[in-house]
């Protein structure tokens, strides 16, 4: 069995605003092996990136507080001091974030930036610094790394400045690579290409991935397994090929429908999950899908555990229905069509 | 990167003279502006003021007149109507002055403009954040005249405490110790408007570039709170700052500090201009508002060069 490298451990991260406690991650845990991709998928405000973010110490605040557990290497990530934290980061974990724009200090060069991540960690001098920058370029498939790596990021179009945050966050080899939604900013011809260099890298590097999406499609075809997150909460969790051929959670359908699919008759519309995310300052009661949800029955005022329901051990889920029911039923919503009427 | 130097400084040259001769439209259209009857005196007959008229010229059209003055300018020849002395000497002997007064002034308050902006932003929300917040907005709110009069009051010679002299304006070449000594009061009374707005702009700059995503990518690289602040949050944030500086100082270097250098009798470029527009006196005026002129377009241009240095995205290619 490969290296355990994370074992996230029932999380908790909750805000405190002015209008309440946003309970932002309530209750998640997952493992991650060397050498393995996680895929973390759900809507905006499914508490995903706050998971992602706490992982990297970026969410520790004043009005934030945690609970459960983050290990790695023995350590808890959660109760480790800043300057801990500080070590941690960009050594251990690596961060690529959603937007390559906005993410690079526009005023300094490239190779410095990447220069800057190793020398946080490394004693190096500059010259080192900067030859293992251009490599780095190199390794992420930047033409021409010798001249570009002295280029602004103005200088880099959207493609080349995540690839150069992918240099910037593997430059001090961490074990981890959190990937916050990396290819949303991206054109979708270059979106495969990125998803692509991660995979590869992540076997160069031999490093496991988190990866963070919105979009099922992204992670079909690298992540190992799949945990799909909802309200703060994990809904369905499972390898990648269950959660694809046995989906349990009518979320999870709703998810697999909105992708627009060639291999299959297309739909008058794609589907629409009806609704919005619920507050996470006061969540609904029981099943928290279930005012969205076109399947609710009583049963689902009381809160589902996740548990597995399926002949497949390992593939969790927090559904109440009937498992026969959902898999005659569940082909409606993934096909796609017009947007069901929430019950 | 030569063009759009030589481009730039052919406007500034432009807008100089534009700003002379708005100067002299409105000297000529404002009423109580004929020169002749002031050079006249009280007792003047009218044959008297008709003479004058026509010796200095003031019968020839607008433009003819603007054009000599204009000459006289650049030749170093203006003349003052009333005093009749040299303008360009007057400028002369008032640039010492009104340069120690901003030099000095300028680096306190860029000093502690960055200081105050620092500590406000990096303790937003709490008790220093509040207390620098108010005394900011008194520092912007008091009125220089006030506060130089009531400093002068209070802590210089002939006041309440004598503990600093009373105004004035010594050579640094006859005394430093004088010169530095003299300056303290009027340095500090002319920074405190400075410091206060400088603070507030830099401490919302700071505070929004902190939320920048770059921010973010800086600390998940793993870098030390106070190289994330310097290297990525000051020096973003600074970039506004020195806009604002450059034009500042443009502006007090160019005798814009009228009423800090009245208020101690400095007699620099700025005393200067104020007597000057209270004599009704068109020649220093116009001196004094080309001098002005030619330091904040000058500036601006050195500001814009500093930008490019500042900020990559802006360099031309």
């Amino acid at each position: 069995m490969a290296e355990q490298l994370l074992d996230v451990q029932d999380l908790k991260v909750h805000f405190a605003t002015e209008d309440g406690v946003v309970r932002a991650v309530d209750g998640v845990s997952f493992q991650l092996e060397r050498g393995k991709v996680l895929g973390i998928v759900g809507e905006s405000g499914s508490g995903k990136s706050v998971t992602a973010m706490t992982l990297m110490g970026l969410t520790r605040d004043v009005n934030s507080s945690f609970e459960g557990k983050v290990l790695y290497k023995g350590r808890d990530l959660v109760q480790v001091s800043d300057a801990e934290m500080q070590e941690f980061r960009g050594n251990e974990l690596g961060m690529i974030f959603q937007d390559p724009m906005t993410s690079l200090n526009p005023v300094y060069r490239i190779g410095e930036q990447i220069a800057e991540a190793i020398r946080a960690h490394e004693r190096t001098d500059k010259r080192t610094a900067r030859r293992r920058s251009v490599e780095l370029l190199r390794q992420v498939g930047i033409p021409n790394p010798e001249s570009r790596v002295d280029e602004f990021p103005h200088q880099f179009s959207g493609g080349m400045r995540q690839r150069a945050m992918i240099a910037m966050a593997l430059s001090c080899n961490p074990s981890i690579l959190i990937a916050d939604e990396p290819t949303t900013a991206l054109d979708v011809t270059i979106q495969a290409q990125i998803i692509e260099l991660i995979g590869r890298l992540k076997d160069e590097f031999d490093s496991g991935v988190i990866l963070i999406t919105h979009d099922l499609g992204v992670v079909a075809d690298i992540a190992d397994e799949i945990i799909v997150m909802y309200a703060g909460r994990v809904v369905e969790r499972g390898a990648t090929r269950d959660l694809f051929y046995d989906p349990q959670m009518p979320y999870t359908w709703g998810l697999l429908g909105s992708i627009p699919r060639l291999d299959r008759p297309r739909p008058e519309r794609l589907h629409t999950i009806a609704g919005s995310p619920p507050s996470l300052i006061n969540a609904p009661r029981g099943c928290k899908f279930r005012p969205r949800c076109p399947h609710a029955f009583e049963k689902c005022l009381e809160e589902p555990q996740l548990e597995n329901r399926v002949e497949t051990p390992g593939h969790l889920d927090r559904c109440w229905l009937d498992v026969d029911y959902k898999r005659e039923h569940r082909g409606e919503t993934i096909a796609g069509g017009a947007p069901e009427a929430a019950a | 990167m030569a063009a759009f130097f030589v481009r730039r400084t052919l406007g500034a040259a432009l807008v100089c003279i534009a700003v002379t001769f708005i100067v002299f439209v409105i000297f000529i259209v404002v009423p109580g502006g004929d020169p002749a009857q002031r050079i006249a005196g009280k007792n003047a007959t009218g044959q008297n003021i008709i003479n004058i008229r026509h010796s200095w010229g003031f019968d020839r059209p607008f433009y003819v007149q603007y054009w000599n003055m204009l000459k006289k300018m650049f030749t170093g020849e203006l003349v003052s109507y009333t005093s009749q002395q040299n303008v360009l000497q007057q400028i002369k002997q008032g640039m010492p002055a009104t340069f120690s007064l901003t030099i000095g002034a300028g680096v306190i308050w860029l000093f502690f403009g960055i200081l105050v902006g620092v500590i406000a932003a990096v303790t937003a929300g709490r008790i220093s954040d509040r207390v620098i917040t108010v005394l900011a907005l008194i520092g912007i709110s008091l009125p220089v005249f006030w506060l130089g009069i009531i400093a002068r009051y209070y802590l210089a010679e002939g006041g309440a405490t004598t503990f600093f002299p009373d105004g004035e304006y010594v050579p640094i070449s006859n005394s430093p110790f004088q010169w530095f000594w003299h300056l303290v009061l009027p340095w500090a009374v002319l920074a405190v408007l400075f410091v206060g707005f400088y603070g507030r702009v830099l401490r919302g700059n700071i505070l929004d570039t902190i939320n920048e995503d770059f921010v973010r990518t800086a600390k998940a690289k793993g870098l030390a709170p106070r190289r994330i602040l310097v290297k990525h949050v000051l020096r973003t944030s600074l970039i506004p700052i020195v806009t604002l500086f450059g034009l500042d100082f443009a502006a007090v270097l160019g005798g814009g500090a009228i009423l800090t250098e009245t208020v101690f009798d400095l007699h620099g470029v700025g005393q200067y201009a104020a007597q000057s527009i209270n004599n009704f006196d068109l020649p220093p005026i116009m001196g004094v508002t080309m001098y002005g002129a030619f330091f904040i377009v000058s500036f601006s241009v050195l500001v814009d060069l500093f930008y490019a240095y500042l900020d990559p995205r802006i360099r031309p290619t």
